[in-house]
């Protein structure tokens, strides 16, 4: 079976005012229909541009330096933008972190739950309405068809998510896209909303990117994992096998530095010495070796690149004695 | 007020006003903490916890007297400080310091970190000589594992992780006894939220520190905390030593609450029931009648919607529920 999404040694790099900054740099990813992949790594680790550049969204500074994105049979890097447009909100939604910010304040829910399936489906509008009120429903939303007529500052931060969720779902996507979708919210919305989301991607056959770095979200809601750092995937498992087995160094210290709730309390945690590194600034070689208890000379010089450890078990690290 | 407690705090009231109109005609008010009692003994550290709005940091501020007290008694280090004037409370903040959750928000980016971090010194009249001064600053550097050199530089030149490390120094400077820290890992990356966390327990130990922990992240409060108290709109629902709240949570909220975090671990996850809270957060504005939880608890009884709890205690937990009569 071909996966959904094939994302093949992409690289990414932004024009700043210092200079060029590779934010990617040979990403390569893949997810299956029906899937939850989740993305986790830290700030400017490039879990975010991984997303934005499946949707060609890196806007004016942003380019895709090489590589690919194979999705549905087309090279999302090599597509028109009218293209993409007919792709982006139809076959491929996105739910960014703060819905505030991504909910037009000026425009009602309805019309803008409403408005995908207007735009890609050519439906008539009162028969869009009509199935936006059935999404709210479906997100569960009480009260849902006299809703619609509200504006998003009358819906709660979890109510606007979950009508952000609606949004995505509106025309059926074969991927959904999650940028910390919760990190904003309390710890119970949390779990309404992931929950919701995770079940109604099953229900619709979906794949689900859910980009986060809450490891506790990536072991309840993934399928796979992708580990992030410096702007590449340094670590790819079931989450099963990645939390029992972790390979990288950087995956098993960010496992073990995280206090668990059947812990030792009041021991001293695990730490990853060290900061993240500046993309502006990366170190040579592999870019986790500053902070790798198991760093040899090589890691200084070469980059490693994925390799099988174990069946459907990646990392970039030329090994190290535990 | 036994000696042993550095804090107490008895049936705390804080009210917002609401305000209408153009003149600002008071219309109404909020009750953001209705009735808070706890107290901290020396040397240990109390966490609130609790999701936004419950009244968790606005708690805080007012042990500091940054919100007007409308009720209730603050008791710090065996003096009653509700009624103190702002000059007054000038004298007790050297004793009690704060760690805000934003290190990017509470440097002055136009400071020197030197400067921020011998700010309170010089506030207080305590900087002493020129020498004294730069010496204390160095030692308090070299406590939070900062390097000396980097007095001359300015915030923006640190990472996230640095920057907590810096306000922890700033918040040291004066020797405090308590330290209230609200949130100070949550806005970090999670290799360097364990930094902090370390740090934290190793000054404690080493400098005999009392800390107010405030935070949302349970395994963080778990960790480091020795006893715990939840908070849900305005009020405390259970209040128990951290062995007892983690293990045999009894109000619904706390269970509620902690089955909400999930585990970094799939297997323990997969075995897990979900067990979803439902709903959201009411408005303050127009708390429910009764229990304020009343409208999202599973064991809600007839009761619950009329008459609020009172608290009661079985030794081991101290908790505001129905069900515990």
């Amino acid at each position: 079976m071909n996966p959904l999404l094939a994302i093949s040694d992409l690289s990414v790099t932004f024009a700043t005012d210092r200079g060029h900054v590779q934010a990617l740099d040979g990403v390569s990813l893949s997810l299956n229909a029906g899937e939850t992949l989740a993305v986790v790594g830290e700030s400017g680790s490039g879990k975010s541009v991984t997303a934005l550049s499946i949707l060609g969204l890196l806007g004016d500074s942003g380019r895709v330096s090489d590589g690919s994105i194979e999705f549905g049979g087309e090279d999302l890097t090599k597509v028109s933008d009218q293209r993409l447009r007919e792709i982006r909100g139809n076959q491929i939604a996105f739910i960014f972190q703060e819905p505030m910010s991504s909910l037009n304040p000026v425009l009602t829910i309805g019309t803008q739950v409403a408005e995908p399936i207007w735009l890609h489906h050519k439906k008539p509008w009162s028969e869009a309405f009509e199935q936006a009120g059935e999404l709210l429903q479906r997100v569960a939303i009480p009260d849902a068809v006299k809703r619609l007529e509200d504006y998003p500052h009358q819906f709660s931060g979890g109510m606007r998510q979950r009508a952000m969720i609606a949004m995505a779902l509106a025309c059926q996507p074969k991927l959904i896209i999650a940028d910390e979708p919760t990190t904003a919210l309390d710890v119970t919305v949390q779990a309404q909303i992931l929950s919701l989301l995770k079940n109604l991607t099953k229900e619709a056959n979906s794949s689900l990117i859910l980009i986060t770095h809450d490891l506790g979200v990536v072991a309840r809601y993934a399928d796979n994992v992708a580990v992030m750092y410096g702007g590449r995937v340094v670590e790819t498992a079931s989450a099963r096998e990645l939390y029992k087995n972790p390979q990288h160094p950087y995956t098993e210290g960010l496992m073990a530095s995280i206090p668990k709730l059947d812990g030792d309390p009041g021991s001293r945690l695990y730490t990853i010495e060290g900061q993240p590194p500046d993309l502006s600034n990366l170190p040579s070689g592999c870019s986790f070796h500053p902070r790798c208890p198991y760093a040899q000379d090589k890691c200084t010089m070469t980059k490693p690149t994925l390799s099988e450890v174990a069946p459907n078990h990646l990392r970039a690290c030329f090994g190290y004695e535990r | 007020m036994s000696d042993s407690n550095i804090l107490e705090v008895r049936d705390l009231q804080v009210h917002f006003p609401v305000t209408e109109g153009l003149l600002k005609r008071q219309v109404g008010s909020i009750a953001a903490v209705n009735g808070v009692s706890f107290h901290i003994k020396r040397g240990e550290t109390f966490s609130l916890v609790g999701e936004s709005g419950c009244g968790k940091s606005t708690t805080a501020l007012s042990v500091l007297k940054m919100e007007s007290v409308l009720g209730g008694q603050i008791i710090f280090d065996g003096e009653d400080i509700t009624h103190h004037s702002p000059a007054q409370m000038r004298g007790i903040r050297r004793k009690m310091q704060m760690v805000y959750q934003d290190p990017f928000g509470s440097l002055n980016p136009r400071m020197k970190v030197g400067s921020i971090i011998g700010e309170p010194l010089r506030v207080h009249g305590m900087a002493g000589d020129k020498a004294q001064y730069h010496a204390r600053i160095k030692s308090l550097m070299k406590t939070v594992g900062l390097l000396e050199d980097m007095a001359e530089r300015y915030p923006h030149e640190f990472s996230g992780g640095q920057r907590q490390r810096i306000c922890i120094a700033r918040a040291l400077a004066l020797d405090p006894k308590l330290i209230i820290c609200d949130e100070p890992v949550s806005a970090l990356d999670v290799s360097i939220q364990a930094q902090v966390v370390n740090l934290l327990m190793d000054l404690q130990e080493r400098l005999g520190l009392t800390y107010l922990f405030i935070a949302h992240d349970l395994s963080v409060v778990r960790h480091i905390s020795n006893r715990v108290a939840v908070m849900y709109l305005g009020k405390i629902v259970e209040e128990a030593d951290r062995d007892t709240l983690f293990q045999t949570p009894k109000h619904p909220y706390t269970k509620a609450l902690l089955a909400a975090v999930p585990e970094a671990d799939p297997e323990l996850e997969a075995q897990r029931a979900e067990q979803l809270i439902i709903g959201e957060i009411p408005s303050l504005r127009s708390p429910p009648s009764g229990c304020t939880f009343h409208t999202r608890c599973v064991d809600a009884m007839p009761i619950c919607q009329q008459q609020a709890p009172d608290r009661t205690t079985d030794g081991a937990s101290t908790l505001a529920c129905h069900l515990y009569p």
